[in-house]
């Protein structure tokens, strides 16, 4: 069964005080989520991903189309409280503890007393938040918050969550654990939807991701889908510090850094650099076939600079995971 | 009523203690026994008039300025902040986040009108030494008081659920200032002519009506309070609560959230 | 239907339901307690309370005070009550909280010293305010008018010329003040003196029921006049012919009159038996003092018509 099926859904808002001007946010939008998958929603700034997220949560209104969530109509009351929710930037009742907040959520979700009980603990240790007892919401930093709000998303133990922009906010630690938090609960098979900008991220964690840029959907698909547009290279690296001259006939362009050497080279000469680097008995450390980062893919894509680069760690290879 | 609705109100009241609301009971206790030991030192006669009508005034003038100004910002302050996002995408309806706040904040102000009443009656009790059995009418004038209440916090949400804090506010001070005066708006419709008649017999009609509410001088003047008058009285509050609550959550049913 | 379709249908119908049902419950609440404006006023009956009550909205108050005592005054007078036991407090509470407001001095020279069922039956009340008015205001000479007119009405002719005297001292006095003042010097009841009076009521006034007083007064003044002039020429045929006249038509051919002299109204007087000139309809003329039958007693409360 599909977690999510997204029917046209299309936001039109209408800005302006006195004189509304429509303004198109969301283009008619098809899209389809299976059940156990972590889809990423990827798009620049002002995509429409949130919009996609707040139109599902029914916290606006469609111009027109409407979803299905876990098989029912989306607008079906009871659908929610097997769903949870990050919203970007999260705020709350700055006025309570972080104890008091879930224990207040988890009513409004309908998870017994005893169930609350220990359950809060759990998820606040779960997003690293352990020594919080008694301090009002109002004293927590910006990543203590998006903590908060990923523990209330989960609380409920939901069949699915929504994730608008997990990561931000969070330092290198918590973003480690937010992706180690997302992988568990794939593997408890719950279905994850997360939107972000930060393509290191949709590329370590989804199986399958979208990409929206102007509110029109660009291109859906797993990611080696998208960017296994094999050029047909491989990256060879050995140890060394010298080219064999055996693998200098193959390639070309090739790295000395430090006693490791990377060259690149044509897939069909594989076997041959390997047979010339065991001549010289040097150490092969890894071949891995090159491809495209989805960033080189969003940005040809997209034909925009991202903005994003910066916090952008993606490696050259999609491979580089040893 | 669900028990959404009994956690949404709990859940504004424990936010109207934290902001320190009851706090007002000091100024109140304040403005009480330095009335009552003035007025007991400089006049004889009327210290059980001016006990009991300052202090039935200050409550409904406490009560109704606490009213509007949390009642304001209990639904656009939400949307504003974006709180209702984690709210909203729980199995609480809308209708329920409305009808809950709006005894959260019914709540507040009838433990904080408890508060006050038991200070009146310390007062009373200072001043003229004993109760009498007419004094068994303030019952009824604070009971007339929280119904005032009532009104007022259902029109504070009706206009938190589609204007920014500061318009709710003049909107329904507004309100509470004509609605007090309702009878006179009433007695002008009489004497106008024309369209001016017809707008204000509408207009009168419609305005919360805060003169029948007001038993506060005749009560002071140990004047009894007809059976027919309270019951009237209860229908009219709980009517005119429910119609301006169907409002609020007609428009916060459709509204898009920021 | 989705749920929101639902709860939006629920909340519409409940909202309509409710709105109906609160104005039929005030409906119910008006019967219970009619007067209630007014009401208060009997608590805070003093004035100076009113004004320290008022919290420095003196103004706005006044106007409020204004609005319920002129709708006191219409409501009373509309049900035919004898007494105006409020009226005088309700003035003096509107006159304290504003002293320069023009309208209730002239309402109170007008209802406040008559007796009921056309009055307050208050003058010693009505000189007061007045009085209290001119401190105020010591150079509006309408308030000189308004008091003389009260000493007029309580036929204290020397007080009256001395207070129209005065006003017509003041700057931008109307002129007519100074012949007032010659002629209650003269001590002329007379109806052009009356008349004078009335017409000036009422040309400087904008509240229909001083208006509508004033026009009542001056029919019946009308009739008042056209009676004495007939009576007299009921009396000068008498002492001709030695008889009195048979009917209205010899009267008037001995009088050389064009026609049968006509009441307000436009219905001709009539002649009695007993040689009385008659109006046709005196209920339609509340101060009427002649041309009534012998016993004839006003309706039991007068009310201002057109
Ligand atoms: N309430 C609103 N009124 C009018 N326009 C809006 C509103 N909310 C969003 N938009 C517009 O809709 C478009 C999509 O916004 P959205 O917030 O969905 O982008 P996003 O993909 O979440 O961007 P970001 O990565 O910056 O969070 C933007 O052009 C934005 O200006
Ligand atoms: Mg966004």
């Amino acid at each position: 069964m599909a977690a999510i099926e997204i029917l046209g859904l299309e936001k039109t808002y209408m800005v302006g005080f006195w004189r509304k001007r429509p303004k198109r946010a969301l283009e008619p939008l098809h899209l389809t989520v299976d059940e156990g998958e972590i889809f990423g929603f990827l798009g620049p700034n002002g995509a429409g991903k949130t919009t996609t997220l707040k139109l599902l949560m029914g916290l606006v209104f469609p111009t027109a189309g409407s979803a299905r969530i876990l098989g029912r109509e989306w607008t079906d009351p009871q659908i929610k409280a097997q769903i949870g929710f990050l919203p970007e930037q999260p705020y709350f009742y700055d006025y309570l503890t972080a104890h008091e907040l879930l224990d207040y959520y988890g009513q409004l979700s309908g998870v017994s007393a005893p169930d609350r009980r220990h359950r809060i603990p759990e998820v606040l240790s779960h997003v690293g938040l352990t020594d919080v007892k008694g301090i009002q919401l109002r004293k927590f930093s910006k990543g203590m918050l998006q903590r908060v709000g990923i523990a209330q998303a989960i609380l409920h133990n939901p069949r699915l969550v929504f994730f608008d922009e997990p990561m931000s906010g969070l330092d290198p630690l918590g973003r480690r654990e937010v992706r180690d938090l997302m992988e568990q609960l794939k593997r408890e098979g719950k279905t994850v939807f997360f939107s972000t900008h930060i393509l290191s991220d949709a590329e370590a964690l989804c199986d399958r991701v979208a990409i929206i840029h102007k509110g029109m959907l660009r291109s859906v698909g797993a990611i080696e889908e998208l960017t296994s547009t094999v050029q047909g290279k491989v990256e060879v690296v050995w140890q060394g510090t010298n080219v064999p001259a055996g693998v200098r006939v193959l390639s070309a362009d090739c790295h000395v850094t430090g006693d490791t050497v990377r060259g690149i080279i044509n897939e069909n000469q594989q076997d041959a650099a390997i047979d010339a680097l065991r001549r010289e008995r040097m150490r092969l450390v890894s071949i891995t076939p090159l491809r495209t980062s989805l960033e080189t893919y969003f940005v040809e894509k997209l034909q925009v600079r991202c903005e994003s680069t910066s916090e952008n760690t993606v490696g050259a290879a999609a491979g580089t995971r040893v | 009523m669900s028990a959404r609705i009994l956690h949404i109100a709990k859940n504004t009241f424990r936010e109207a203690v934290r902001d320190r609301v009851l706090y007002n009971l000091i100024a109140f206790a304040l403005l009480l026994s330095g009335a009552a030991i003035l007025v007991s030192q400089i006049s004889i006669d009327i210290e059980r008039l001016v006990v009991v009508n300052l202090g039935l005034t200050a409550i409904s003038l406490f009560g109704v300025l606490i009213a509007i100004f949390i009642g304001i910002g209990l639904v656009s302050k939400e949307i504003e902040k974006r709180t209702l996002y984690t709210v909203l995408s729980r199995p609480v309806r809308r209708w329920e986040f409305i009808v809950g706040k709006f005894f959260g904040l019914a709540g507040t102000l009838v433990v904080n009108t408890l508060f006050m009443a038991i200070g009146v009656f310390g007062a009373l009790l200072y001043v003229a030494h004993r109760f009498s059995r007419p004094d068994a009418w303030i019952f009824v004038a604070l009971y007339f008081i929280i119904l005032e209440f009532l009104i007022i916090c259902s029109l504070s949400l009706l206009f938190s659920s589609f204007s920014s804090p500061l318009l709710s506010a003049v909107f329904a001070f507004s309100l509470f200032v004509i609605g007090s005066f309702a009878n006179d708006l009433r007695g002008f419709a009489g004497v106008a002519h024309g369209f001016t008649r017809w707008f204000a017999t509408a207009a009168a009609y419609l305005v919360p009506n805060f003169s029948t509410l007001n038993v506060i001088s005749a009560v002071a003047h140990q004047q009894p309070l007809g059976a027919h008058l309270i019951l009237q009285n209860t229908l009219y509050a709980l009517f005119y609560t429910v119609a301006a609550m169907s409002g609020a959550v007609l428009i916060f049913e459709r509204r898009n959230l920021k | 239907m989705s749920s929101r379709g639902r709860t939006t249908v629920l909340a519409a119908s409940s909202l309509l339901v409710s709105i109906t049902a609160s104005v039929l419950s005030l409906r119910h609440i008006d019967q219970l307690h009619p007067t209630s404006p007014v009401e208060d006023v009997l608590y805070i009956g003093s004035p100076k309370m009113v004004k320290r009550a008022s919290f420095g909205f003196d103004g706005l108050m006044a106007c409020m005070y204004w609005t319920r005592t002129v709708q006191y005054f219409g409501h009373r007078h509309l049900n035919g009550e004898m007494s105006y036991n409020e009226l005088a407090p309700l003035l003096e509470i509107t006159t304290a909280l504003d002293p320069n407001m023009m309208a209730p001095y002239q309402f109170g020279a007008s209802f406040l010293a008559p007796a009921p069922p056309n009055g307050a039956g208050e003058p010693d009340r009505a000189i007061r305010l007045m009085q209290y008015g001119i401190e105020h205001n010591p150079n509006d000479w309408h308030l000189y008018y308004n008091l003389g007119f009260v000493y007029y009405t309580l036929k204290d002719y020397k007080q009256a010329s001395a207070t129209f005297a005065r006003g017509s001292r003041v700057p931008n006095a109307h002129p007519f003040l100074k012949i007032l003042a010659a002629r209650m010097a003269e001590h002329t009841g007379d109806y052009s003196t009356a008349r004078m009076l009335w017409s000036a009521t009422f040309e400087t006034s904008q509240d229909s029921h001083i208006r509508l007083n004033a026009i009542a007064h001056l029919r019946s003044l009308q009739v008042d006049e056209d009676v004495t002039n007939l009576q007299a020429a009921v009396t000068r045929f008498g002492e001709r012919a030695g008889r009195l006249p048979s009917s209205m038509e010899e009267l008037t051919a001995a009088e050389h009159l064009p026609g049968i002299p006509i009441d307000p109204d436009g219905k001709p007087y009539e002649l009695s038996p007993e040689g009385r000139i008659l109006v046709q309809n005196p209920d339609n003329f509340i101060f009427v003092t002649k041309g009534t039958p012998p016993g004839y007693k006003p309706p039991a409360f007068g009310r201002l018509r057109k």
